[in-house]
């Protein structure tokens, strides 16, 4: 009764504030849009499997750059090419060169391909049959039209996503308290978990609208790659959404006014997107890969690209989806407590 | 039947500042009592306690015979905040509704009270209006109205005149005997010695100190005043001379 009296607050107050509904509708549009315009693909170096029949020549492949390692074990070899150990394996069965790529990030796509053609080209001359052999290439997951936007976008729209729910709801919570309307509410029989559960649920409907539409733009208007169910991908940037949500106003309890609320987004948002897969993590430094896994992007990110890219579906992303819905809990059951501050009871 | 709120022994600290320092007074039933003092005086801190809002560092408050803070009790105060903690981006109508919904008011009843309070504050034919686009004067009623939905047993009312023109902070104290005549126990703090008046009971607040009470009647007498404002200044000298 409470809390949907909350609700049904929030939405009225939220509809009211056409420029913050903007700001958590169109301005993810917008930057997405953007960066679907813009990026362009950077060097890379590529983890390739080399399968040979003709063993002198895998040699003088491994020994041609450093990429190249050579597997005896084929099946090994797709093992570690579905854990994304490897970026592509490469088989030379004369006449027949197979290459199989792991396809998920086309820019790990282009330089296996140019590694490739380069260290062949350079061998040709010492190579008995190079000329006759006939390369297929091959994609496990995405394909030879996959841009840099489809491997970034599924991280770039659990990203702001969770960028924008977070600062608009922290904000609200905020000026919840320094209006004084907190106090007024806790001059009332509400419990604090009541207010917390209301102020979930009212935002809770925004971003439910928001993961929508952000997901069906990036899907419809900006063409980018979707191999699994839209309705996963929403899935998932709801949860995020909900932590988010759920992080921003527990956080707002530490803040004075908008502007220290606003400092939390280099503290808190920022250092995520470094976590979140959009950049290796593996190539990090390795006391600081552990830190992936206190961070609710690292999950939101990865169960992105399970679903969008590799076409996953629930059965590969039940476990990052707990995890968020775990986050949020934590994050509600602490502001609960946050609350006491203000009202013991 | 005891009294309706009873502070005793009452003291609160934030950290090391002492803000309250062993307050103890009693509020009849049907009575409006005043608590008078300048800002910073630690006012608004005990009417907060009082309303549960904080919890007192020792002593005890009772209110209608229960221990504070209780929530069930929390429906039976009425509180208006010294800031007018209402949503700018709302109706003056909808954040009564609001208001009235956390006390559990529904459909027809809940119509009824919002029309009878914010006539009762002279607002009814603002309600459609955003609370932003309201006058200081107009955010005050507001607020009082809000505090009254509930019909609350107690009223507790932070500096609840400020910014209210004469005429209208004249039918607002009018409202407040009708409300005290017909059994609500009120409580209200001011720092306006000529408000003080008004009260049937009189606490003085200074420092964090209760430094006299009784009937205005009776402060004045008892230090051969002619107003409140000097008997506050006895009070208040022959505590600062000890």
């Amino acid at each position: 009764m409470r809390t949907r009296a909350l609700v049904k607050r929030i939405i009225r107050q939220f509809i009211r504030d056409k420029r913050t509904l903007a700001m958590m509708f169109l301005a993810p549009l917008l930057i997405l849009t953007l960066v679907n315009l813009v990026f362009s693909g950077n060097n890379y170096d590529p983890e390739i499997a080399v399968i040979s029949s003709t063993e002198p020549f895998a040699s003088q492949l491994e020994g041609a750059d450093s990429s190249f390692t050579i597997y005896e074990n084929s099946k090994q070899a797709f093992d570690d090419l579905e854990h994304e150990k490897l970026d592509a394996i490469i088989e030379i069965d004369p006449p027949t060169t197979k290459i199989t790529l792991e396809g998920s990030n086309p820019t790990a796509n282009k330089a296996v391909m140019m590694t490739v053609e380069k260290t062949l080209k350079s061998l040709a001359p010492k190579s008995p049959q190079p000329n006759a052999m006939e390369t297929k290439v091959d994609y496990l997951h995405g394909s030879a039209d996959m841009e840099s936007f489809d491997y970034m976008g599924p991280f770039l729209i659990g990203f702001f996503i969770f960028f924008f729910v977070f600062l608009i709801s922290g904000v609200s919570f905020l000026r919840e308290r320094t209006t004084g309307t907190l106090e007024r509410l806790l001059a009332t029989p509400m419990r604090r978990w009541e207010m917390v559960a209301g102020y979930v649920l009212g935002f809770g409907i925004f971003t439910i609208i928001q993961s929508a539409i952000i997901v069906s733009f990036s899907i419809y208007v900006l063409d980018i790659m979707m191999a699994g169910s839209i309705w996963y991908v929403i899935l998932i940037t709801l949860m995020l959404a909900v932590t988010a949500l759920s992080l921003g106003t527990l956080l707002s309890a530490f803040a004075k006014n908008e502007l220290q609320m606003i400092q939390f987004i280099p503290l808190v948002v920022v250092p995520q997107v470094f976590f979140s897969g959009l950049f290796n993590i593996e190539t990090m430094t390795d006391w600081l890969q552990p830190i992936s896994y206190i961070m609710p992007l690292t999950y939101g990110g990865q169960a992105m690209r399970e679903v969008m890219i590799q076409g996953g579906g629930w059965a590969d992303i039940y476990d990052e989806v707990l995890v968020l819905a775990g986050f949020s809990l934590l994050f509600m059951v602490l502001n609960v407590l946050a609350l006491k501050k203000h009202r013991k009871l | 039947m005891s009294s309706v709120i009873q502070v005793l022994d009452v003291s609160k600290n934030y950290g090391s500042q002492p803000v309250l320092n062993n307050i103890s007074l009693n509020v009849e039933r049907n009575e409006i009592y005043g608590l008078l003092g300048p800002s910073g005086a630690g006012k608004t801190t005990l009417v907060k306690m009082i309303a549960g809002i904080e919890t007192p560092t020792s002593g005890n408050i009772t209110v209608l015979d229960t221990a504070m803070p209780n929530l069930y009790n929390m429906t039976r105060i009425g509180f208006m905040a010294q800031s007018d903690a209402l949503y700018a981006e709302l109706s003056g109508q909808e954040n009564l509704e609001f208001f009235a919904s956390i006390y559990g008011l529904k459909g027809t009843k809940q119509r009824e009270r919002i029309l009878h309070t914010a006539s009762l504050v002279n607002l009814t034919d603002f309600l459609k209006k955003p609370v932003h686009q309201y006058s200081g004067g107009m955010k005050r009623r507001l607020s009082l109205a809000a505090a009254l939905l509930h019909e609350p047993e107690v009223l507790i009312l932070d500096e609840p005149t400020v910014g209210i023109d004469p005429v209208l902070r004249q039918s607002i104290w009018n409202e407040l005997y009708k409300l005290s005549v017909a059994g609500t126990t009120i409580l209200v703090t001011t720092h306006v010695m000529d408000e003080a008046e008004k009260c049937g009971q009189l606490g003085m607040l200074r420092d964090g100190r209760l430094i006299a009470s009784g009937s205005p009647q009776e402060l004045k007498e008892s230090t051969t005043s002619a107003t409140i404002e000097e008997a506050f200044l006895s009070y208040g000298g022959a505590a600062n001379e000890n």
